[in-house]
């Protein structure tokens, strides 16, 4: 497939006011601003971008598959994030994932495909190279992380699996364990958890499986052991803990379609221009950042990811 | 002291530090980073949470004082609604400078197209004549009758924060649920003192005729 290599946007073109490169900071910056007595260059800039697990990772050079922007503080990145299936509260993942066993796991490849099977984790992705991915995050609520993913592209898994010419989406699926996974006990969402992409998104080279994040094992609340991260979609479209793959020929049910069809589509894909019904996706607030900053088409893959959708209406296929 | 001695002096002020006790754990949670990743969205959800609750201990009051008799509740009343008031100030002003930073644009927007916030923002509006009359000298100068009806609005207020809140969450409505539930019972508790003389007087006054 052809990768058009995009100008990769600037961290310093999108937020020109970007003075507040980490939380500690923007806190004091807005609480002095609050109090009348705004100054800007009283407060130095701490590095963030260290693994505290791998202290010999660097993050990889800027491409047009890792963004050279800032990247969110491993503890933010590892503390706040939706994964219902251990709470609905932003720290409930962090908090309630730590004995989740992600060893031994198995994930089921079936459907469309010339030998559905069942695999160990670890000879699932054994064939593949993992590659760092720094990957723009932006969810549906309105905010967004910029998050150095390790993984493989899902093409590459599904070359390996020969799909028959029936294949014309890929579902994934995560665990059912409500022993394990106290969110689930609950009927919040339909359990399991199902996603989905049509097979030209799938196939897409940004669209990736992560196994880990900042050059480390994935931590349990971020989706371990392994999970979709589709960087031009709203984050909800990224399956965590996927215990099962399918080749279907019919668009797949997909969970928040289920749970509201009007306010969350198959698609789902980052647009500034059309709304969630209940708010505005027009701005985003980076996680660590003061101000909100602009929206981007596509999370800012436009240029790679918008021949998908060539000739589609996007508003109503939101 | 005197009971009335005790109330104003130790009692008040007791409750007065208690009800700010939210607002200096947020605020020393702000200073030490203790709060999430989205801080703002914290100060957002704990001032708008706390707006609910304040609600909800003013309008248990007066169930409450009819059920035990203990009528010294009333003088906490006017202070825990205070405490709405404030707590719902800084909700407010969050959302117009943290996290909206005063783009009149879109916030006129959202309060134009976004149902949850229409009426959070109406709420919050309905709260203003609430708080200005709630000082002995206006209240003297409106008279008791006009200040109750005034102050009946805290009705529609609450029903409309625990709307606010349901309209806002993604999927799971337990929280607001929970606060819809016993404002059920806070407004449903009057019904019933309203209803309950009439019907005991309709029955003394039509003796078994019709059985």
């Amino acid at each position: 497939m052809l990768l058009k290599r995009s100008d990769d946007i600037k961290s310093s073109e999108i937020a020109p006011e970007s003075l507040y490169k980490n939380r500690r900071q923007f806190l004091k910056t807005a609480a002095v601003a609050a109090a009348g007595l705004a100054s800007t260059s009283v407060f130095g800039v701490l590095s963030a971008e260290s693994s505290p697990q791998n202290p010999q990772w660097k993050r990889p050079p800027a491409s047009s598959f890792n963004t050279d922007e800032d990247l969110t503080p491993f503890k933010d990145a590892t503390t706040y994030n939706n994964f219902y299936e251990f709470g609905t509260d932003k720290d409930d993942p962090y908090r309630n994932a730590q004995s989740f066993r992600v060893r031994p796991w198995k994930v089921a490849v079936e459907g469309e495909i010339r030998k559905p099977a069942v695999y160990n984790l670890e000879d699932l992705v054994k064939p593949y190279k993992l590659e760092d991915r720094v990957y723009r995050h932006r969810c549906v609520e309105g905010w967004s992380m910029v998050i150095p993913w390790l993984g493989f592209p899902i093409a590459d898994l599904i070359r390996k699996m020969q799909p028959t010419s029936k294949a014309k989406f890929v579902e994934f699926t995560t665990l059912y364990d409500p022993i394990q996974m106290p969110g689930q006990k609950r009927p919040v969402l339909n359990w399991p958890y199902v996603e989905a992409l049509r097979m030209d998104e799938a196939m897409h080279p940004l669209a990736i499986f992560a196994t880990g994040l900042y050059g480390n094992e994935l931590p349990n609340q971020n989706g371990a052991p392994l999970r979709t991260v589709i960087p031009w979609k709203y984050g909800f479209k990224g399956c965590k803990s996927i215990v099962k793959i399918r080749f279907v020929e019919k668009e797949p049910g997909t969970t928040w379609n289920i749970s509201a069809p009007q306010e969350y589509g198959f698609y789902s894909n980052v647009n500034p221009d059309v709304d969630h019904p209940r708010w505005s996706q027009k701005f985003e607030r980076r996680i660590g950042e003061f101000r909100k900053r602009r929206t981007l088409m596509f999370n800012g893959y436009a240029d790679q990811v918008a021949s998908l959708y060539t000739g589609m209406d996007l508003k109503q296929n939101f | 002291m005197t009971r009335p001695q005790w109330i104003r002096r130790v009692w008040k002020p007791a409750a007065f530090l208690l009800a700010l006790l939210p607002f200096l754990l947020l605020a020393y949670q702000w200073y030490s980073d203790q709060l999430s990743a989205n801080p703002i969205d914290d100060v957002t959800d704990t001032t708008g949470t706390w707006t609910l609750r304040f609600l909800m201990v003013t309008l248990a009051i007066t169930p409450l004082r009819k059920v035990t008799g203990w009528n010294w509740l009333l003088q906490f009343r006017r202070m825990i609604g205070l405490f709405a008031f404030f707590s719902v100030a800084l909700h407010f002003l969050t959302y117009i400078y943290l996290d909206q930073f005063f783009l009149w644009e879109e916030i006129a927007a959202d309060v134009q197209k976004r149902p949850f916030i229409t009426v959070g923002f109406a709420s919050f509006i309905l709260m203003i004549p609430l708080a200005m009359t709630s000082n002995d000298r206006i209240t003297k100068w409106m008279g008791g009758k006009r200040w109750q009806q005034i102050h009946r609005l805290v009705y529609i207020v609450a029903i409309g924060g625990v709307i606010h809140y349901l309209w806002l969450v993604k999927a799971d409505t337990q929280r607001p649920l929970t606060y819809g539930g016993i404002l059920i019972l806070l407004l449903g508790s009057r019904v019933w003192f309203f209803l309950k003389p009439r019907i005991a007087g309709r029955r003394r006054a039509a003796p078994a005729q019709d059985s």
